[in-house]
């Protein structure tokens, strides 16, 4: 059963709360019974080790996994007070946006790249997309770097270039959450380091819930932390209390490095 | 003693000795000989085509005129023919076998893909001529007796469908065209589109697109020079196609705009005229034109095999 | 939902269920033309259909037989020559050559693949009609092999090359020479694969017409040995087809079902061989 302590309560309740998820594939039940409260502009990280499920359950937030042949979830997840589980799936993702492991711009510009999202959404009218891929660009601290070359390929970045592309492309679509799937795993620590950086701006005007395997990083910038073991949550709270003083047996474990 | 072995169990000339040495030059001999029938197909093209090329010059590609009883013969009628019926095949089987392949590789059950998959690469193993049986008795009447009126009258005023409804034609030859082609486009695009990593689908799905839309705009464009690649290989076997298209053209060396008219291709005049050819420079002019047919295949070949290996190399989806 | 989001959504629909459309259409292609065949080609396949000689369009009671004949004769001498030449020169690709003789040798056989069936006609003509005056079995035999070069030659290469280096290594760890673990390890190995590909080769060129039309030609009788215009199935139903008499055509639908059914078979068996054979490289 998992552990949810946050110390100061969200005035209007947890931006988004998961109730009793469990996941299987095919026959596999890749989640246990899942309950976890991600509050209003903080950051949360999922941390565990490989295989634990983390990066499952992220992916149920947005219903990814529903494009899996065979895949399968039972529960809630309430977004805002509804269920996402049911209803429209393409307007939950523009509300909760994605960043995955390794960046996937797709084969267009830069301006392109950004501007998808905001063109099938129709969130924009013709002359107010530039200013929308400029904005988030800034929010991704990429601006500078690609103002003057919006219109190449967004092949010719770098990889860390590539994945802030990626942050501004998610962010382009205005999303009230924003999951991030271990998304500096393919980068080097300045690139890393970098977009650490520029999550702790975005936060303000965005949930955030980040999967990852580093823990330091979890330390670094998390509000709260989850830690995943074997498909279970095992603990949520404060990150420091997570990593200084943890409730369970297995999280220090996980933590002192005894295993993972 | 053990002989060393190579990483790619592959050993040159030199360091082989007495039996391995003597297989090693059979089996070349019999490699080489790819080799050289292949310059005897370029050699005995030339050759045979020379008296024609000779009489002609280029204006041979230019000239319409096909006379055999008056020794005129220009090439224009059948390039014409070969290239409209394989041009218009192509706009009605890429939109069909581009769908379908888009529905095999990204919306249908895998096990229903491949049942589906299995049935469509069958259709390229049915010969040539029994398509053309099949166009003869189906299509034909069908074609004369239903579709090309329905056509006249709705499109009659443009050049492009003026009457009369024979049957046969430019058009019907395309429909024939397209439906050999379709194994060709469908499995290599499929192969292209299933290769696409699935973070690029998912990017479009996560930006809240719909499954159209994130196939469309994120996955096809990822695969295209594949799909491209597809188009022109196939582009290269339809004009080559013979016998299904003789059987149904019409057989008459005209230019004419309407594609319900009747018209004659490359292949399908080489088919009919070659042996009963009456003199010498018929032939050679015979030739002359599988000279041509040879050129434009070898061309459209090579750059579809380039496009297919270019979206082997990773990262080069731009 | 607003309006733009029922657009999208009924886009998406639309689009989703032609793409659907699109494949059933394209695949059920071949049910079609296969139940034509039958419909209207079983009913002329009789006994007289594989026993008696071409009669004049009229008198009934006649046959196919020696098309039938012939065609076995014109793929047997294509498979003869150009199955051992494909193959060796596989051989020789897959555990002799060097790179660039390779890859050189594997884009002319591409090349050729690639050369339209009429132009193989063309060189045929030119090499031996010409030099022997007439047209022959050998002419058209000599067409096919070109033709089943390329594909043997494909399919030995890549069986070859999915044979392990455990395998080749252990033979000459014995003390084999070279061509002797190729021959008696490696290509052992691959043969299931290395035979599928020839039954494929083998079945696309009993199907082919136009290589046949000015090379061997086409026969009303028997062909005596295989220096005569010698009559083939292709052949005999394109004749047949264009001709105008009801009787012809009815020949040339049965003649079509039974190449058709060759074709097929000969399809079908050797990619779900291959297919057992893929799943077993895998599992």
């Amino acid at each position: 059963m998992a552990d949810t302590t946050p110390d100061a309560k969200p005035q209007a309740g947890p931006k988004l709360r998961a109730s009793n998820v469990d996941f299987f594939y095919g026959k596999f039940q890749a989640l246990h019974n899942i309950s976890i409260d991600f509050p209003e502009n903080k950051i949360t990280a999922l941390i565990g080790p490989s295989g634990c499920g983390k990066s499952t359950f992220l992916r149920t937030l947005n219903r990814i996994n529903d494009t899996i042949r065979g895949a399968r979830a039972t529960g809630e997840v309430v977004l805002d007070g509804e269920n996402i589980m049911e209803g429209d799936v393409t307007e939950l993702r523009r509300r909760v946006g994605m960043v995955f492991q390794r960046p996937n711009p797709f084969p267009k510009s830069i301006f392109d790249n950004i501007a998808y999202g905001v063109r099938i959404n129709g969130m924009a009218r013709r002359g107010q997309i530039h200013e929308v891929v400029e904005r988030s660009l800034r929010r991704a601290a990429l601006w500078e770097e690609v103002k003057d070359k919006l219109n190449k390929s967004a092949y010719a970045l770098s990889g860390g270039q590539q994945q802030r592309l990626c942050i501004a492309r998610a962010l382009a679509v205005d999303p009230e959450v924003l999951l991030l799937d271990e998304p500096c795993s393919a980068l080097d620590p300045i690139a890393t380091s970098k977009i650490e950086e520029l999550l702790l701006g975005i936060k303000e005007q965005c949930t955030l819930i980040i999967v990852t395997h580093n823990m330091q990083q979890a330390a670094r910038v998390a509000d709260f932390t989850g830690f995943f073991l074997l498909g279970k949550l095992i603990e949520v709270n404060k990150t420091d209390i997570i990593f200084k003083t943890p409730a369970k047996k297995e999280t220090e474990d996980y933590i002192t490095g005894r295993f993972g | 003693m053990a002989p060393s072995v190579p990483v790619r169990a592959r050993t040159s000339f030199r360091n082989v000795r007495g039996g391995d040495q003597i297989a090693y030059l059979i089996t070349f001999l019999f490699a080489a000989s790819i080799l050289l029938v292949t310059v005897l197909l370029i050699f005995e093209l030339w050759v045979k085509s020379k008296l024609a090329i000779h009489q002609f010059g280029f204006s041979f590609l230019w000239t319409s005129t096909w006379d055999p009883v008056e020794g005129q013969f220009g090439a224009l009628p059948f390039i014409y023919g070969t290239i409209v019926t394989s041009i218009l095949g192509l706009l009605i089987s890429v939109p069909l076998g581009v769908g379908a392949a888009i529905y095999l590789s990204e919306l249908a059950p895998p096990r229903v893909s491949n049942a589906l998959t299995f049935l469509v690469e069958l259709l390229a193993a049915v010969p040539s001529v029994v398509f053309g049986l099949l166009a003869i008795f189906a299509l034909v009447p069908a074609m004369r007796l239903y579709v090309q009126p329905a056509l006249i009258r709705a499109f009659g005023w443009s050049p492009f469908f003026k009457g009369p409804a024979y049957g046969v034609g430019v058009l019907t030859a395309s429909m024939v065209l397209a439906i050999m082609m379709f194994p060709y486009i469908i499995s290599i695009s499929r192969e292209a589109l299933m290769q696409v990593p699935r973070e690029q689908r998912e990017a479009a799905l996560a930006l809240g697109a719909t499954r159209w839309e994130a196939t469309w705009d994120a996955v096809v464009p990822f695969a295209r020079l594949g799909i491209v690649g597809s188009v022109f290989l196939s582009l290269a076997r339809a004009l080559g196609e013979t016998m299904a298209v003789t059987m149904v053209i019409g057989n008459d060396p005209r230019i004419a705009s309407s594609i319900l008219a009747p018209g004659y291709t490359i292949a399908a005049v080489i088919a009919n005229e070659f042996s009963e050819a009456t003199s010498d420079i018929h032939q050679s002019a015979l030739v002359a034109l599988g000279l041509v047919l040879f050129m434009i295949t070898i061309i459209l070949n090579g750059l579809g095999q380039l496009l297919l290996v270019l979206t082997a190399k990773p990262g080069t989806a731009k | 939902m607003t309006l733009r989001r029922l657009w999208r959504k009924a886009v998406n629909d639309v689009m989703l269920t032609m793409t659907g459309i699109c494949a059933v259409l394209t695949a059920s292609a071949l049910f079609f033309i296969l139940g034509y065949l039958i419909w209207n080609g079983s009913t002329s396949l009789d006994w007289n259909f594989f026993t008696k000689l071409p009669l004049s369009p009229g008198e009934s009671g006649g046959g196919m037989a020696n098309a039938i004949v012939g065609s076995a004769k014109i793929v047997f001498l294509g498979a003869l020559i150009g199955v051992p030449v494909g193959f060796v020169a596989g051989v020789f690709l897959s555990e002799f050559s060097g790179k660039t003789l390779a890859n050189t040798i594997r884009f002319t056989a591409d090349l050729l693949n690639g050369v339209p069936s009429i132009v193989i006609g063309i060189l045929a003509w030119a090499l031996i009609v010409v030099p022997t005056r007439h047209f022959s079995a050998w002419a058209g035999g000599f067409a096919l092999s070109l033709m089943v070069i390329p594909v043997t030659l494909r399919a030995t290469e890549q069986f070859l090359g999915q044979v392990p280096l455990s395998l080749r290594e252990g033979a000459l760890a014995l003390g084999a020479s070279k061509w002797k673990s190729v021959a008696t390890v490696v290509v052992p190995a691959a043969r299931t694969g290395i035979m599928t590909g020839i039954i494929l080769g083998v079945a696309r060129i009993s199907g082919e017409t136009a290589p046949l039309l000015f090379t061997a030609l086409n026969n009303q009788y028997w062909s005596k040995g295989f220096n005569e215009p010698t009559a083939s199935l292709p052949v005999m139903i394109y004749n047949r087809a264009i001709s105008a008499f009801d009787d012809f055509h009815r020949q040339a639908w049965a003649a079509g079902l039974v190449l058709l059914a060759l074709v097929l078979v000969a399809n079908i068996a050797a990619r779900m061989v291959l297919a057992k054979g893929a799943a077993a490289h895998r599992g």
